[in-house]
């Protein structure tokens, strides 16, 4: 009979690769060859360090009396003191640790819920996307600072409260994206097949669907990253945050602004080192998401 | 034959005095790369022509058509070569006088009408704009006189209600008749189509190719018609050229090229089109074809080709042929020719009709709504063993809907019932048996969207054998070694991503997924319509070949009346929700009682 002929396709002339990286990894090494994410890395590393290591080089204890209030700078306090007579230099140098920390932590909690409920509504679609989001845009209509204060002052300034309402003030906008990504998968036949198949739910989201959209969610990660930044040295500031005598840099900008005329730099140098930190990650995300859209756009071909 | 030929011939000097177009070793490389797209192109259009340009996906045929306008699209370049219409050289044009010559001596009709037409603006507004910016006439009265005479051209209403349409308020095929009438609209002497029915449903081709047909011969208008159908060609091009990874590789009289190809590649591509009237088996060309950067030094056809020898791998041939008016380029043309075309029998058409078969699928009275609306009115069919039932309609047809609704796939209400072996089956393929799953399984129409990219072939086949069967590590990697054989691809694919693959090697290996859990059905939902033809018959192959062997019954969907012939054996065609006619092939499309039928079978281009 005349059976078509068994000759294998050609293969594609294509290096073979056993494993490929997943998807994040391809977009940062997209994004690593952008010189705005090396400038924002380099940055970020810096002020990352110097929060983690600095405490080593600290000259002296962040909470011991080494002069007068609001002394300028001296051989022995090179930024001077601040305004009960701690070193400026000391106190910055341990006051960076709880800022990266607690916004790395809500950052996480607020990827982790986010990512879930976004997932589940892009996926579910019908009642359950239209309960899920009309829910997120409730808490989306305070704004993040109000939402915190509001539970802060309930509940007391607890670190834990604010790394979690910090994150919960962030899960809306994360979710948003997640389910738009989502959406755009679900709809893909490879979903109706495994859905044929009789795939559990929680498999097709975690195995299917999830591993298509690391991309975005990592841009999103850099994003509110830079927000969580600046809302916990916010919370610090308006005295929510660690509590004195503790070395924290938003807590310094609240206590010495007073002073700011006699004694700028217990007020400028947090200020400085927040606004690099910033726009260090700032300069990652921006980086991520322009390679996240160049490499839709060299892949996007159907 | 050979006084068929001579008279083509005669009559074709009759008008080669008359070249308003010609191309000579046009060469388009992408930049920075200097990769060539195109190299070689020589090719000429006389007055009054049709020339069909055909060729597959990447053969480089809608970047050499562009480039007769001069526009190449981004990251393209016109590296060589020259292109004069009416002795006017295009390519050293300055802008102000491309302006002018785009539109007014050469005009481009566009694949998606709806993308090219201005959203926002009215279509007498957009034609209006058309013949201003090329000063036509005198006065507006002169131009709006133009306008209606234009709107005539395309047969379209030119009252003032319907030129005040926005592009939206049009169908499709009035979009692209719109589109024709702006290109028509300063009297070019050369108009290139790029593809301006593929996006249309078969009658809708058939009214626009109508059109086309009707204007080059009553304005004297040349055309260059790029496709990658040849049967959309068959009946309106004069001559047909041949585009092969980014070569002509043959250009001859449309009924030299039917009768007698020269070239191995043109007699395949032939072979590989499906035919309405059944009298050939469909036959694929392995392989796919390369794309720029992938191709051999020689002949790019080679590696595909059965007669290829040394010289053809190293050495690219010449223009040759029997005459000025038929050039080949193949070292062994001679040859080709003296072969006589061979014919198969059909293999779907030796499978025994035995309407006694036992039925594996019945669908009874289904009724089923898109949200709350009602799409299907009442369908019944039946599958039954070994045997392959074609649902046919165009898009809207609700064939689709009914392939979905028996792989449990419908996300709304479905009413009437769907049985397995008698057994009536849950509308949501979640809510099925295990069993019930196992045995219906479903093939989608992009091999683009239904593999998932981020895992591995081997993945991917594991998926189902880890559904339904119970099997070790080793067990699995030996069943789904099996099922690559089985589509013929080799189990060295196995690590590689879908996106490695070729759209061909891709349906082959969703095929192969449907295959590993051992189905009794399978749902074929359009599943040839992404390939390029070649592919698609290797395709067709394939599935008659698994019916045969494996013994699966199929419904086999698609909106190509001609590929039922190669496949089925019985044949359900759907108009709005309803199957208007069932019955045997033979019958169906021998004797088409319903005015349907008759309608789409009137409209379906044949070679």
């Amino acid at each position: 009979m005349s059976a078509p002929d068994a000759t294998p396709e050609l293969l594609a002339a294509v290096t073979p690769a056993e494993k490929r990286p997943a998807q994040w990894i391809v977009t940062i090494r997209e994004a690593w060859r952008m010189g705005r994410t090396k400038a924002g890395v380099i940055i970020f590393v810096a002020i990352v360090a110097l929060a983690l290591l600095g405490p080593l080089f600290a000259p002296d204890s962040p909470t011991s009396f080494v002069g007068a209030p609001f002394a300028g700078p001296s051989a022995k306090a090179w930024l001077g003191t601040d305004y009960i007579g701690h070193d400026v230099l000391s106190r910055v140098l341990w006051g960076g640790r709880t800022v990266i920390g607690l916004a790395l932590a809500a950052t996480v909690i607020g990827l982790l819920l986010g990512v879930g409920l976004g997932m589940i509504s892009g996926y579910a679609r019908r009642w359950v996307d239209e309960t899920v989001m009309r829910i997120l845009d409730i808490v989306l209509a305070f704004p993040s600072i109000v939402l915190a204060l509001l539970f802060v002052s309930i509940v007391g300034p607890k670190l834990w409260l604010i790394v979690l309402m910090v994150g919960i003030s962030h899960a809306p906008r994360i979710a948003r994206v997640t389910r738009a990504a989502t959406v755009e998968i679900a709809q893909r036949d490879f979903i109706k097949s495994a859905e044929a198949l009789g795939v559990a739910r929680r498999k097709i989201l975690a195995f299917e669907i999830l591993p298509n959209i690391t991309s975005p969610l990592l841009v999103e990660f850099g994003l509110r990253l830079t927000y969580s930044i600046g809302l916990i040295a916010g919370l610090s500031f308006l005295g929510f945050g660690l509590q004195q005598p503790a070395a924290d840099w938003g807590l310094m900008i609240n206590e010495n602004r007073i002073g700011i005329t006699v004694q700028p730099w217990p007020v400028a140098v947090p200020v400085i080192l927040i606004g690099i930190l910033t726009i260090g990650t700032n300069l990652v995300a921006d980086g991520l998401g322009r390679a996240l859209i160049g490499i839709e756009r060299d892949t996007g071909g159907t | 034959m050979s006084e068929q030929m001579n008279a083509t011939a005669s009559e074709r000097a009759a008008v080669s005095a008359d070249v308003v177009l010609s191309v000579s070793d046009l060469r388009i490389v992408l930049d920075p790369s200097g990769i060539d797209i195109d190299d070689d192109v020589t090719l000429a259009i006389h007055a009054g022509e049709v020339l069909g340009l055909v060729g597959e996906s990447a053969s480089g045929k809608t970047t050499a058509a562009t480039s007769l306008l001069a526009h190449q699209r981004r990251g393209a370049r016109i590296a060589g070569g020259k292109i004069t219409i009416e002795g006017t050289d295009i390519l050293s044009a300055s802008h102000a006088a491309l302006r002018h010559i785009r539109g007014g001596l050469i005009s481009y009709v566009p694949q998606d009408a709806s993308a090219a037409l201005n959203p926002a603006l009215r279509i007498g507004t957009q034609l209006l704009e058309i013949l201003e910016a090329h000063s036509f006439g005198a006065s507006k009265a002169e131009r709006e006189a133009r306008l209606s005479e234009m709107m005539a051209e395309v047969l379209l209403p030119s009252e003032r209600a319907f030129l005040r349409r926005y592009p939206h308020q049009l169908s499709g095929g009035q979009q692209q008749r719109v589109a024709i009438a702006m290109a028509l609209a300063n009297r070019p002497k050369v108009i290139v189509f790029d593809e301006p029915t593929t996006a249309l449903d078969v009658t809708t081709q058939a009214h626009v190719l109508t059109t086309i047909r009707a204007l080059t011969h009553s304005y004297g208008v040349s055309a260059l018609y790029v496709t990658h159908d040849l049967a959309v060609v068959a009946n309106l091009a004069d001559r047909i050229a041949v585009m092969y990874a980014g070569r002509l590789v043959e250009i001859g009289p449309k009924e030299e090229l039917f009768a007698g190809a020269f070239h191995p590649y043109t007699r395949k591509l032939l072979a590989a089109i499906p035919d309405i009237s059944g009298t050939h088996a469909l036959r694929g060309i392995p392989g796919w074809a390369p794309r720029p950067g992938q191709r051999v030094p020689g002949c790019a056809f080679t590696p595909r080709c059965d007669m290829a020898i040394e010289r053809c791998a190293g050495e690219y041939p010449p223009y040759e042929g029997s005459g000025p008016d038929h050039q080949v380029r193949c070292w062994r043309w001679e040859e080709v020719r003296a072969q006589a075309p061979s014919h198969d029998v059909l293999l779907a058409q030796r499978v025994a009709s035995d309407s006694a078969e036992a039925e594996v699928i019945g669908v009874r009275d289904v009724i089923a709504y898109y949200q709350r609306k009602e799409t299907l009115h009442g369908i019944s069919a039946s599958l039954r063993e070994h045997r392959c039932l074609a649902l046919v309609g165009e898009s809207g047809s609700g064939k689709t809907t009914l392939a979905r609704c028996i792989a449990g796939l419908h996300p709304f209400k479905i009413e009437g019932d769907i049985e397995l072996r008698g057994k009536a089956l849950e509308r949501d393929a979640r809510s099925r048996s295990v069993a019930e799953r196992q045995a219906i399984q479903y093939i989608f129409q992009s091999p683009y969207s239904s593999l998932n990219p981020r895992k591995t072939i081997r993945q991917i086949l594991s998926q189902p054998l880890r559904v339904f069967f119970d099997l070790s590590k080793n067990e699995m990697e030996d069943r789904a070694a099996r099922v690559l054989e089985q589509v013929a691809l080799d189990s060295s694919l196995m690590g590689r991503y879908p996106d490695q693959l070729s759209g061909g090697e891709r349906q082959r290996i969703a095929i192969a997924r449907a295959l590993a859990a051992e189905p009794a059905v399978l749902i074929c939902d359009e599943v040839t319509s992404w390939l390029d033809v070649s592919v698609q018959a290797a395709i067709i192959e394939l599935l008659v070949k698994l019916q045969h062997e494996v013994g699966v019954c199929m419904l086999f969907v698609t909106h190509n009346l001609a590929l039922i012939h190669s496949i089925s054996q019985e044949v359900a065609v759907m108009n709005e929700g309803v199957i208007v006619e069932y019955g045997p092939v033979a019958e169906v499309l021998g004797d088409p009682k319903a005015e349907y039928t008759r309608k789409l079978l009137a409209d379906t281009p044949t070679i």
